[in-house]
């Protein structure tokens, strides 16, 4: 017994259909420190926190406070023995006010059961004085700067009075002045005794707020000590080395000449001078860790947003994309990241899906040639292996990695010559995963050029002949397929090497 | 056959053609109720008295289908009337008689169109705009009096095509041309996908924005024509005419199947739903039931063709979760 430790993990494990989020969890938060958490996307940080936060239940395994074990079964009783947690996407009410804000939930009453507005003024302006931040109370939410409402959380959560507050990537949104305002604030409430749980993968951030680090890998702790006792280059090398899901063997497939350049491209907000080339046959790979901005870029060259600067050249010609149409007419396409928003139309057959971008191939003459069709829809899928009861049936009751399929069909009824794959094998099962591995083989081999945006190392590793890399909206470096390790990759991704 | 796919073959029946069955049933209960209710005539009347309303249904139907609604459609209808009846008058030609309807509707459609794709209005709140600036149009114009003495105009509403009531022919017609739209070309293709999800549409390479323009102005097409038919039907141009045809066509289109939520429905199926809504109404004069209760079941009816809505998706869903957790 250690009455030092304020929050003790003992073996929590937790389970999802088909994976082991967490596998036999074990760590201990002393009062009044910072406690960073890092490691590669999908490595159970999150899925942990959301334990903790009582948003998910674990299947084995204890939670303890003040070394007594605790049953967290929501986030209210969570909040009630003194756990609050700001999100990395901060949900809030753009309408609200502050004072408002702060309640929720939770408002004071009067003896009629009225909210007591008196009361919530007073004890708002209390907290902000105590505070020492100078917001008007009835200030509305949407008129506060991205730190202002983490600020804000933080003070909610000082206002419960919580001992743990878990801080999911809080400097992912805010610049570099307000990180030190963050910073300082963190220190003053880890002075009262309370105890921050910090999650974050910017090794510069880590080194300097930390008093301890705990690195996870694959739903696992790889490793949990002081941060005297590390250094950067141990926590990358212990963040990956994830294992590979399912070992593919990639074809030697000739490479051709360049068939996109892309130089300077410049978005103020998102990207700035971003230069790439890709050939023929090829498969080149975006590295990065979330929030890089590889998806922001993809999305401008594809047509789906503007960019402020930059050429774009196809086959050497400079081209002028405006829209998806434009794009699909270059012959350049791009499966979405995010399949439910972009990628599908739920409530349509797979059929109306994969014809979707081609409609005029099948509808001429004033008809629709339903023969034709059905004939290029049943023939992509079957080459794509779209595992369906019939072209029929509604996408939505298909698989994840069989809506992929459809959506990458839906794509080569185009006949691209560019395939933007932006993270294609998310959410999907390993199986499905070495299919999309063996398609992308297959375009490949008809000369086609793929730009693959993964955030699974190993898997870029695999397929790709190149990587770049990118970190805070730049390419922070370009690897040969004889240059690939993770470590190398991971280093620039956090830009510890950058130029 | 398998047992198993019976059921679904069943299934999949019951929920394509549940609307018809429904359609059927509710004609053999009315013929049931009374003798009178399946004499030529009167189902003729049935069909000529919903033929209005269906046509703005029609137009309802696309737009519902992609996401939107249009609340003007009865007033612009109004306008659109009565300045056709006005031209009419003026002119003697029931062919400028009848483009005038048209373009009126198409123009206030455009505006429509455009409240929605460039300043991105909500359909609701830019229709409901519209729906208040074009009922008063048509009252300025008319200075709240109706127009009578209009002559040869009767002749769309009342003349008869091939032994027919000349609006019935005009709703099979505009019934076809929607089925066409919706069926055989890259705008209706292009509809649904934009009221299944928006944003995987423009993603696609589809321009969102030119196709809700082109189902405005479709749907001021249709209500052009509506409005011709509703004054001519009535003998004179009626600024205050068909208030509430709106709701009419929306009930009809959501009980023919259309789904609020966007990206379902078809033209059968709104025809299918105006001539419920009309047998309903029919059988329910024939057998005396009191006009107050009338409105009841009318309201009834479409509370539970929106419960069965989402009831079926549901249902769906949980069917999709099934077949994922037996993986």
């Amino acid at each position: 017994m250690n009455l030092d430790i304020k929050l003790r993990v003992s073996n929590v494990e937790k389970f999802f259909p088909g994976v082991k989020a967490l596998d036999k969890i074990n760590f201990a938060v002393r009062k009044g420190t910072v406690h960073v958490i890092c490691g590669e996307n999908g490595a159970g940080k999150s899925t942990l926190m959301k334990v903790i936060n009582g948003i998910y239940k674990q299947d084995a395994g204890q939670i303890l406070i003040d070394e007594k074990v605790v049953d967290i079964k929501n986030p209210i009783e969570a909040r009630s023995l003194g756990i609050s947690m700001i999100f990395q996407e901060l949900n809030y009410m753009p309408e609200m006010t502050i004072e408002e804000s702060l309640f929720v939930g939770n408002w004071p009453k009067d003896r009629y059961g009225k909210v007591d507005w008196k009361e919530i003024r007073k004890r708002t302006l209390q907290l902000l004085e105590k505070e020492n931040l100078n917001y008007a109370p009835e200030t509305k939410i949407k008129d506060l700067t991205v730190s202002d409402i983490q600020m804000l959380e933080i003070l909610k959560a000082i206002s419960y009075n919580s001992d743990i507050i878990i801080m999911d990537e809080p400097t992912s949104a805010i610049t570099q002045k307000e990180v030190e305002v963050l910073f300082k604030k963190i220190n003053e409430l880890t002075k009262r005794g309370t105890c921050v749980i910090y999650i974050s993968h910017k090794m510069d951030e880590i080194f300097r707020i930390a008093d301890e680090i705990t690195v996870f890998r694959d739903g696992c702790v790889v490793d949990s000590r002081p941060k005297e006792d590390y250094d950067m280059e141990t926590v990358i090398t212990q963040m990956v080395g994830r294992k590979v899901e399912s070992i593919f063997q990639k074809e030697d497939i000739e490479i051709g000449e360049q068939v996109l350049q892309v130089y300077g491209l410049t978005d103020a907000a998102k990207f700035k001078n971003i230069n790439f080339q890709v050939c023929k046959g090829e498969i080149v790979g975006f590295a990065g860790l979330m929030g890089a901005g590889r998806t922001e870029v993809m999305r401008a060259l594809f047509g789906l947003d503007e960019y402020q600067a930059g050429e774009v050249l196809i086959k050497g010609k400079k081209v002028n994309i405006r829209n998806v149409r434009d794009s699909i007419d270059q012959k350049i396409v791009m499966l979405s990241e995010d399949r439910r928003r972009f990628g599908i139309i739920p409530v349509r057959s797979v059929r109306e899906n994969v014809s979707l971008s081609s409609l005029k191939k099948f509808i001429y003459k004033g008809r629709l040639h339903a023969e034709i069709e059905n004939q290029t829809v049943a023939d992509l899928c079957k080459k794509m292996n779209v595992k369906t009861p019939s072209y029929e049936t509604s996408i939505e009751a298909l698989s994840g990695g069989n809506q992929q399929k459809v959506i990458l069909s839906k794509w080569m009824v185009t006949d691209p010559d560019i395939l933007i794959l932006d993270e294609p094998t998310r959410g999907i099962d390993v199986g499905a995963k070495h299919e999309i591995y063996k398609l992308m083989t297959m375009l490949t081999k008809q000369g086609k050029a793929v730009i693959m945006v993964s955030s699974e190392l190993p898997e870029l590793i695999m397929m790709c002949d190149r990587i770049y890399v990118m970190a805070k909206g730049e390419i922070t470096g370009m690897l040969k397929r004889d240059e690939f390790t993770q470590e190398k990759i991971m280093a620039y991704a956090t830009a510890i090497r950058a130029q | 056959m398998n047992a198993l796919n019976k059921s679904k073959l069943w299934a999949n029946l019951k929920s394509k053609y549940s609307i018809y069955m429904v359609l059927l049933a509710l004609f053999l209960v009315s013929w049931l109720a009374n003798e009178n209710f399946v004499s030529g005539e009167n189902l003729k009347n049935i069909s000529t008295q919903i033929s209005v309303g269906t046509i703005l249904a029609f137009g309802q139907t696309i737009l519902i289908i992609s996401g939107m609604l249009d609340l003007s459609s009865a007033s612009v209808l109004a306008l659109a009337g009565v300045l056709s009846v006005s031209a009419y008058k003026m002119t003697g030609s029931l062919v400028i008689a009848f483009l005038v309807a048209i373009l009126v509707g198409v123009l206030c459609n455009v505006l429509n169109g455009l409240m929605v794709t460039k300043f991105k209005a909500p359909p609701f709140i830019a229709t409901l705009a519209m729906m208040t600036m074009a009922r008063g149009a048509a009252l300025m114009y008319t200075n709240g009096q109706n127009i009578y003495q209009i002559g040869d105009y009767v002749v769309f509403g009342q003349g008869r095509i091939l032994g027919l009531p000349a609006p019935i022919i005009f709703m099979i017609g505009l019934l076809v041309l929607t089925w066409y739209l919706l069926k055989h070309t890259v705008f209706g293709r292009s509809v649904y996908a934009i009221g299944g999800n928006e944003e995987a549409a423009n993603a696609s390479g589809i321009n969102v924005n030119k196709v809700k323009m082109r189902a405005f102005i479709i749907n001021g097409i249709f209500v052009g024509i509506a409005g011709v038919l509703f004054m001519s039907r009535i003998n004179g141009g009626m600024p205050n005419g068909a208030i509430g045809y709106e709701f009419k066509a929306l009930t009809a289109a959501v009980i023919g199947g259309t789904s609020f939520t966007g990206g379902i429905g078809t033209a059968s199926g709104t025809l299918a739903g105006a001539f419920i809504v009309g047998f309903l109404d029919n059988i329910m004069v024939l057998i005396g039931v009191n006009s107050y209760l009338q409105q009841i079941v009318r309201g009834a009816i479409i509370a539970l063709a929106v419960i069965y809505d989402i009831w079926a998706k549901t249902k769906k869903t949980k069917l999709k979760l099934g077949n994922v957790e037996s993986k």
